[in-house]
C-alpha cells in the first residue's frame, strides 16, 4: 500500500507531478498530493526539504523568485493554476498566504486590513469587513479602540493575527501558512493554533511547520517531506502514532532533522 | 600581531577550585577579587577603554575641522556683506552703481531654474529608479545602464553645460533661456536623484512587497501603495540635496548663456536669465571693494536659500516618517 494517502471528500487543492527548480537542482521533485476542502493539512520535514517551496506553488509566489521554474500541475478547484490564461494576481486573491515573520504594512491597523479589499474593488461596507476580518482573526477586542494606530505598535503575536485578518479580508478560499508561529512566543503560538482550528470551519488551511507538536495539535492530515519528495502523507493521528515509512518514524522520533 | 603577548594557551591548567583561600596576613589589605580563569585572558580593560576614547577624540577633531571652516566662511561673508543686505538690495536690479545694485533678477532666476529643475528631474529620476529596482530584469542591459548612471554622477558640471548648449540651446532652439538651464541642471542632478531614490527603494523590506502580492496586488499596486510611500522620505531627501547642489552651480548655466548683466526680471520659462552664483561671480570679478561686499551679500542670500531647502527636506522627511 502506498504511503501517499488519498483523502476522502471533495478535493480543494492538488498537485500533480509538481517539481520546482531553483537553477538546476530541484527543490521539489515530482510531488502529487491532494488537499481536501476545509481541512488543515500540515507539511513537516527537516530544513530545506522543500515544504515551503511546495506551499508557495499553490499561490504562485514562486513566480516572484528569480530563476525558479515550476513543472507539473497545481490544481485548485479543478483548474490548473499554472495553465495558460491564469492570472497569478487572481490566484493570490483566492488563495491567501501568511508568512513566517509577521509583515504588517507600516500603516494603521485599519489600513492593513482594508488594503486588499480596496485594491480588489470591494463594494460593500469596508468598516464592517475590517471588523469582521479582525474578529475572525481573534484580534478585534484588542484593537477595536485603536484602529488608527500603527500596526507596528502591536506585539509580534498581534501582528501575525493582523496578517491573518488581512489575508481573510479578501475572502480567500484557502489559507497557506508558512511557519506562522515560528517567530512567536508560546502564548502567541497557542493563540494562532486555536485560530487555525477555528478557521477550518470556513477555509482550507495548509500549514508548513518545523514544530511536530504543532502539526499534531492543529492538523487533520500531515505530509512528511524529505529531499523534495513526499515520503508519507496521511491522517495526522496515524502518521504520528503508526508511520508506515521508516524515515517518517525516524524524523518524528527526533532521530534526524 | 603583538609579539610580546602569546595567544591564549589552552593547555594552561586551571587552578584547582577546591583550594581553600589563604587567609590574608594580618595588617595587609585583602587581595582584589579575581576570577579563577583570569590567567587565561589578558583582559587589558584600561588600554581598550583608552583606545575608545582616542578614537572618539579623533572623530570629534575631524568634525571640528569642517565646522571651523564653515564658521570662518560664515564670519567672513557676514562681516563683508551683512550691511549690504537691505530690502533695496533684495528688490533691486543690477547696476554699475553699488548703491543701487540689487539681486532681484538673479533671485527670481534661481527660483525659476530650481522649480523647473525639480519638476523635470523628480519624475525622470524616480521613474528610472523604480524601473531599475522593481521592473528591470537582471541582464547585461540593466547592468550597463546602472554602471553608466554611477559614472555620470562623476562627470564635471561644465561638461553638462556644453551638452546643454548643444542640445537644448541650439538643438531644441530653446535659446539662452531658463528652460534650457533647467533641462541642463536636471541632467546634471539626475544621476544623484536616481541613485538616492534607488537606495531608498532598496531599503524597503522585501516582506512588504510579498505581503502586498499575497493579497492579490499587481506589481503597480504593490509599488504605488506600499513600496513608494515607504521610500518617499528617502527619495525626497536625496532629491532636495541634489537640487541644492544644482542651485549652487555657476559653470553649466554660464555655458547655456546666463546673462552677465541683466536689466529685467524674468517672467516666463523662455526668458533670458541669470542665477545667484553667476551674479556672485560677476561681482567678484570687479575690482571695486564695494562689489566684493555685494558678492558677499549675495552669498548670504544663496546660503539662506540652501538652508531653507535643506530644512524643507528634513521637515518633509520627518513629516512622512513620523506617520508610522
Amino acid at each position: 500500500m502506498s504511503a501517499i494517502h488519498v483523502p476522502a471528500g471533495p478535493i480543494e487543492l492538488e498537485s500533480r507531478a509538481l517539481s520546482v527548480y531553483y537553477g538546476g537542482t530541484p527543490a521539489v521533485r515530482d510531488v502529487s498530493i491532494q488537499i481536501p476542502d476545509r481541512k488543515v493539512v500540515a507539511f513537516i520535514g527537516p530544513s530545506g526539504c522543500g515544504k515551503s517551496t511546495l506551499l508557495r506553488c499553490f499561490n504562485r509566489m514562486n513566480d516572484l523568485v528569480p530563476g525558479a521554474r515550476v513543472t507539473g500541475e497545481a490544481i485548485f478547484q479543478g483548474q490548473n493554476l499554472y495553465g495558460t490564461g491564469v492570472d497569478p494576481v487572481d490566484v493570490r486573491r483566492r488563495i491567501g498566504m501568511v508568512f513566517q515573520k509577521p509583515n504588517p504594512f507600516p500603516k494603521s491597523i485599519y489600513d492593513n486590513v482594508a488594503f486588499g479589499p480596496r485594491i480588489n474593488g470591494y463594494r460593500d461596507d469596508l468598516d464592517q469587513l475590517v471588523e469582521h476580518s479582525l474578529r475572525q482573526a481573534a484580534l478585534w477586542d484588542e484593537v477595536k479602540d485603536r484602529l488608527d494606530d500603527s500596526a507596528l505598535a502591536l506585539s509580534g503575536g498581534q501582528q501575525q493575527r493582523l496578517c491573518i485578518a488581512r489575508a481573510l479580508a479578501v475572502a480567500p478560499e484557502v489559507l497557506l501558512m508558512d511557519e506562522p508561529a515560528s517567530a512567536l512566543d508560546p502564548i502567541a503560538t497557542q493563540k494562532i493554533e486555536e485560530l487555525i482550528y477555528e478557521l477550518k470551519q470556513n477555509y482550507t488551511v495548509v500549514i508548513v511547520t518545523h514544530n511536530m507538536q504543532q502539526a499534531a495539535r492543529v492538523s487533520d492530515l500531515t505530509a512528511f517531506l524529505y529531499l523534495g519528495s513526499v515520503v508519507e502523507y496521511g491522517p495526522t493521528q496515524t502518521l504520528f502514532t503508526n508511520p508506515r515509512e521508516e524515515r517518517t518514524e525516524a524524523y518524528i522520533t527526533g532521530r534526524f532533522g | 600581531m603583538s609579539g610580546e603577548r602569546p595567544g591564549p594557551d589552552v593547555r594552561v591548567p586551571r587552578p584547582s577550585v577546591a583550594r581553600a583561600p589563604e587567609a590574608p596576613p594580618a595588617g595587609e589589605p585583602p587581595p582584589a577579587p579575581t576570577n579563577r580563569n583570569d590567567d587565561r585572558f589578558d583582559v587589558r580593560l584600561r588600554a581598550r577603554a583608552r583606545f575608545g576614547t582616542v578614537f572618539a577624540v579623533l572623530c570629534f577633531l575631524a568634525t571640528l575641522i569642517g565646522v571651523l571652516v564653515l564658521a570662518a566662511l560664515l564670519v567672513d561673508i557676514f562681516r563683508d556683506g551683512f550691511h549690504r543686505l537691505t530690502p533695496a538690495f533684495l528688490n533691486g536690479m543690477p547696476s554699475r552703481f553699488v548703491e543701487r545694485a540689487g539681486i532681484k533678477p538673479a533671485l527670481v532666476g534661481s527660483a525659476w531654474v530650481m522649480v523647473l529643475t525639480a519638476i523635470v528631474s523628480f519624475p525622470l529620476g524616480v521613474g528610472t529608479a523604480i524601473w531599475l529596482e522593481e521592473y528591470a530584469p537582471n541582464n547585461r542591459f540593466t547592468r550597463i545602464v546602472q554602471t553608466n548612471i554611477a559614472n555620470l554622477a562623476g562627470v564635471p558640471s561644465i561638461v553638462y553645460g556644453i551638452l546643454g548648449l548643444t542640445l537644448f540651446v541650439r538643438g531644441f532652439a530653446l535659446g539662452r533661456s531658463i528652460l534650457a538651464a533647467a533641462f541642463t541642471l536636471s541632467l546634471l542632478i539626475l544621476p544623484v536623484v536616481i541613485i538616492a531614490s534607488q537606495e531608498a527603494i532598496k531599503a524597503v523590506p522585501n516582506s512588504i512587497r510579498l505581503g502586498a502580492y499575497a493579497l492579490g496586488a499587481t506589481r503597480w499596486e504593490a509599488i504605488r501603495y506600499q513600496v513608494f510611500p515607504l521610500a518617499l522620505p528617502g527619495i525626497m531627501t536625496g532629491t532636495i540635496l541634489a537640487l541644492s547642489r544644482a542651485i549652487g552651480e555657476a559653470a553649466p548655466v554660464i555655458m547655456v548663456g546666463a546673462l552677465g548683466f541683466i536689466s529685467f526680471v524674468p517672467t516666463r520659462p523662455l526668458d533670458g536669465f541669470t542665477v545667484i552664483p553667476f551674479q556672485i561671480f560677476s561681482w567678484v570679478s570687479r575690482p571695486q571693494v564695494a562689489f566684493q561686499e555685494l558678492a558677499a551679500a549675495a552669498s548670504i542670500v544663496l546660503l539662506a536659500l540652501l538652508l531653507t531647502m535643506n530644512a524643507a527636506a528634513i521637515w518633509l522627511r520627518n513629516r512622512y516618517t513620523r506617520k508610522f
